[in-house]
């Protein structure tokens, strides 16, 4: 098997292995993957940019907010149903990152995550500051009776985990798919050495703008996705913590690996789900767990699983 | 509002069978009429970390005192209850993700106790999905103004918008008719805005400018000059962690010569009044959901939920006068959980098949005597609106105490309807 086979065979397994899982996990951890599955979404998305081009953001909850926002705001107060309620939430997403992209890519490193995070603190803000239309800090909830597809309640275990299923594949595999495109292979050239990648002639200014848009699209897509998905919309998701979680993931599951964000959200998502049935000092917990990976696993799971046994992981 | 337990025959001849077992546990004696004698189990949603863990901590203690009261009582329906608290971090997500988890992994009764707003909005469309009656304990007006659904109520505590509108008879009367408000910038300080906007414009008062004060702010000192001169109110309302710079910094401003100064006790609450600088508060007045400190008049129902509770007559700990209560909130816990009694009772509840006559039980209740399960006053309970109506209070600092100078009756605090959940179906 070649590497473009056997990829396409993890991610195809990998699918085939979450349906099998919607069905025979009990109720309540069918709900957590669930969640699990939408806010590996938005690693997904974050890993395109921090994971393949190495560009850290600090402001990602703005782009998963836009969407959220523009999605629940469009059903809430527009009255549309979810799918072109879904599409304008991309749209804004899209749209909030391109504009970002435009001006914070004037800056690098250090610069970049501050020009982020004071972009995301200011969506933030924005969010509180129409709070007659936004719910500001308390939010909205979305009615049960409109969140569904076609006469299927999203609000119906088994629906749901499968629209969140097919929200994370679709990310996964355009992600996937796009990383053995040239367009990948240059993001990852940038990461490595972006003078180089200058100097063949590649428009790097343009392959980043595409990556921050692309993933700020998806990390959209999955505040979309939350927000129809569990009904609620609000302005914590779009609070420093919710740019921070993304980061926390990527690097937890393997940053620059397909699958990484899926295992660190799941871990991340278990860790406190366990540890806060033990101690209200779950976090501390979570904290030491990190510093362990960090310690020992400096790649992440995935990002070690390869570096030690299978080279081939995408 | 409670029931005798009923005892028939099938309970007496399951009592029977099951007798054995139970005589043989002094612990379990006092159930033994129970048609099953596994607990009735209660999900409580704890603000233990994050920003509401000053609440948490004090809704967790009156919530043992309260479960300890009912379970010495012979517990509900004649089973004994369980508090299965689980930690929400006061955020939203957590906070869905934790009633889904008493709904599908514990196995709860029902869910309860959550206060702040944002954590009751974000999980309440959970509470909806997963079918299970969800009691908060936010005094949010999310409840009452039908933005939730049926599975949500707010029996226990009253709402911010009756709060609000029943200290402007007060405030106008008293304290004067030229208000200026001074909020936090965001939905908790805009309910105060308009809320009391218009409860002080009915009485013939005006607010003269409304302060906002973004939510990172962490000096106050340039919102000041903005309260125009003839201020005879100034109406102030915080909450975070910069409310004591905030007060401190308002008395620096207006030193001795300051006009009528009202506030709600939000902005204190778990904060010692003998803190240094807040020495300024003396002779200024507040809104108390239940009088931190015991009073002259106080009532003997108070006085048993306080040794209870175990907070001593300055709202501290009993065992750390430093740990100052919150006083103003926390009976709600208790009287949600008599409440859920009651209604458990009313509705012969025996397991989750039973949880849409629960809500119906409850949605039928009216009037809560002041009582040992009523504590804080008397209430008012309006099933459409699934949102309970009752006294508040207003206190002066007086030596550094809260000294209540006013309560208000029940139909001060009441509005019209804005939604009747008992039309949407479960």
């Amino acid at each position: 098997m070649n590497l473009d086979a056997r990829s396409v065979a993890l991610h195809l397994g990998l699918i085939a292995v979450l349906i099998v899982l919607g069905f025979v996990l009990p109720t309540y951890h069918q709900g957590n993957l669930a969640r699990i599955l939408v806010l590996a979404t938005y690693a997904v998305g974050y890993n395109v940019l921090f994971g393949y081009t190495g560009l850290l953001s600090l402001g990602h909850a703005m782009f998963f907010a836009a969407g959220m926002y523009g999605c629940g705001m469009a059903m809430h107060l527009g009255g549309l149903t979810v799918i072109p309620a879904f599409v304008i939430g991309l749209i804004c997403a899209a749209a909030l990152s391109a504009v970002v992209a435009l001006l914070a890519l004037r800056t690098i490193g250090v610069a970049f995550m501050i020009v982020t995070l004071m972009f995301a603190q200011s969506v933030y803000l924005t969010a509180l500051y129409l709070g007659e239309w936004t719910g500001g800090d308390e939010g909205f909830v979305i009615a049960q009776a409109t969140r569904q597809i076609a006469g299927y309640a999203l609000t119906e275990p088994l629906t749901r985990y499968f629209a969140a299923l097919t929200l994370f594949a679709v990310a996964l595999l355009i992600t996937a798919r796009m990383m053995q495109m040239s367009f990948g292979r240059v993001l990852i050239g940038v990461r490595e050495n972006e003078e180089r990648t200058r100097m063949l002639g590649y428009d790097v200014f343009r392959h980043k703008l595409g990556a921050v848009i692309i993933s700020g699209t998806i990390a959209g897509a999955a505040g979309a996705g939350y927000a129809v998905l569990f009904g609620y919309v609000g302005a914590t998701f779009a609070s420093v913590q919710y740019s921070i979680f993304p980061l926390l993931w990527v690097l937890l599951g393997g940053m620059g690996t397909t699958i990484g964000p899926l295992i660190g959200v799941a871990f991340m998502f278990y860790l406190i789900d366990y540890a806060s049935g033990v101690t209200n000092a779950y976090m501390l917990i979570a904290g030491a767990a990190l510093v362990l990976l960090t310690l020992f696993a400096r790649a992440g799971i995935v990002g070690e699983i390869r570096n030690r046994w299978v080279p081939w992981l995408p | 509002m409670t029931k005798a337990l009923k005892t028939t025959r099938r309970t007496l001849l399951k009592g029977a069978g099951a007798g054995g077992l139970l005589a043989a546990s002094p612990l379990l004696g006092r159930f033994a009429s129970a048609q099953s004698a596994a607990p009735i189990k209660i999900g409580f949603q704890q603000h233990s970390t994050g920003i509401g863990a000053a609440y948490g901590r004090w809704y967790g203690r009156t919530t043992e005192a309260a479960l300890k009261m009912i379970n010495d009582a012979g517990g509900i329906n004649g089973r004994p209850v369980e508090i299965i608290a689980e930690d929400d971090g006061t955020d939203p997500k957590r906070g869905a993700e934790v009633v889904e988890k008493f709904s599908n992994q514990h196995g709860c009764d029902v869910a309860y106790g959550t206060l702040f707003s944002h954590v009751v909005i974000g999980s309440a469309p959970a509470a909806g999905e997963q079918k299970i009656p969800y009691f908060v304990v936010s005094e949010g007006h999310h409840v009452a103004s039908g933005a939730l659904n049926r599975y949500t109520l707010q029996p226990g505590i009253t709402d911010v918008k009756s709060q609000v509108q029943a200290m402007a008879p007060y405030v106008s009367e008293n304290l004067g008719k030229k208000v200026t408000m001074i909020f936090p910038d965001f939905a908790f300080g805009h309910d105060h805005r308009d809320f009391f906007t218009a409860a002080i414009e009915a009485q013939g008062g005006e607010v003269l400018e409304h302060i906002a004060v973004p939510p990172s702010e962490t000096s106050f000192t340039k919102y000041f000059p903005k309260i125009p001169r003839e201020t005879e109110v100034l109406y102030h309302v915080m909450v975070g962690p910069a409310v004591l710079t905030f007060v401190k910094e308002l008395g620096e401003f207006f030193g001795p010569s300051s006009p009528a100064i009202f506030g709600f006790i939000d902005s204190l609450e778990a904060v010692d009044l003998a803190s240094p600088g807040l020495e300024f508060l003396e002779g200024t007045y507040f809104w108390e959901g239940n009088p931190r400190y015991a009073q002259a008049d106080q009532t003997e129902y108070d006085k048993a939920y306080r040794a209870a509770v175990g907070v001593d007559e300055n709202g501290a700990s009993v065992s750390d006068p430093s740990d100052v209560s919150t006083y103003a909130h926390m009976f709600g816990c208790w009287e949600t959980l008599h409440i859920i009694k009651a209604g458990m009772e009313a509705a012969d509840y025996q397991g989750p098949d039973d949880r849409q006559k629960l809500i119906e039980a409850v949605e039928a209740m009216t009037d809560m005597p002041e009582s040992m399960e009523h504590p804080q006053g008397p209430k008012l309970f309006n099933g459409k609106t699934h949102q309970v109506f009752g006294v508040q209070y207003i206190s002066r600092v007086e030596n550094g105490r809260l000294v209540k100078v006013h309560t208000t009756s029940i139909d001060d605090t009441l509005y019209p309807d804005e939604v009747d959940y008992t039309t949407q179906s479960f």
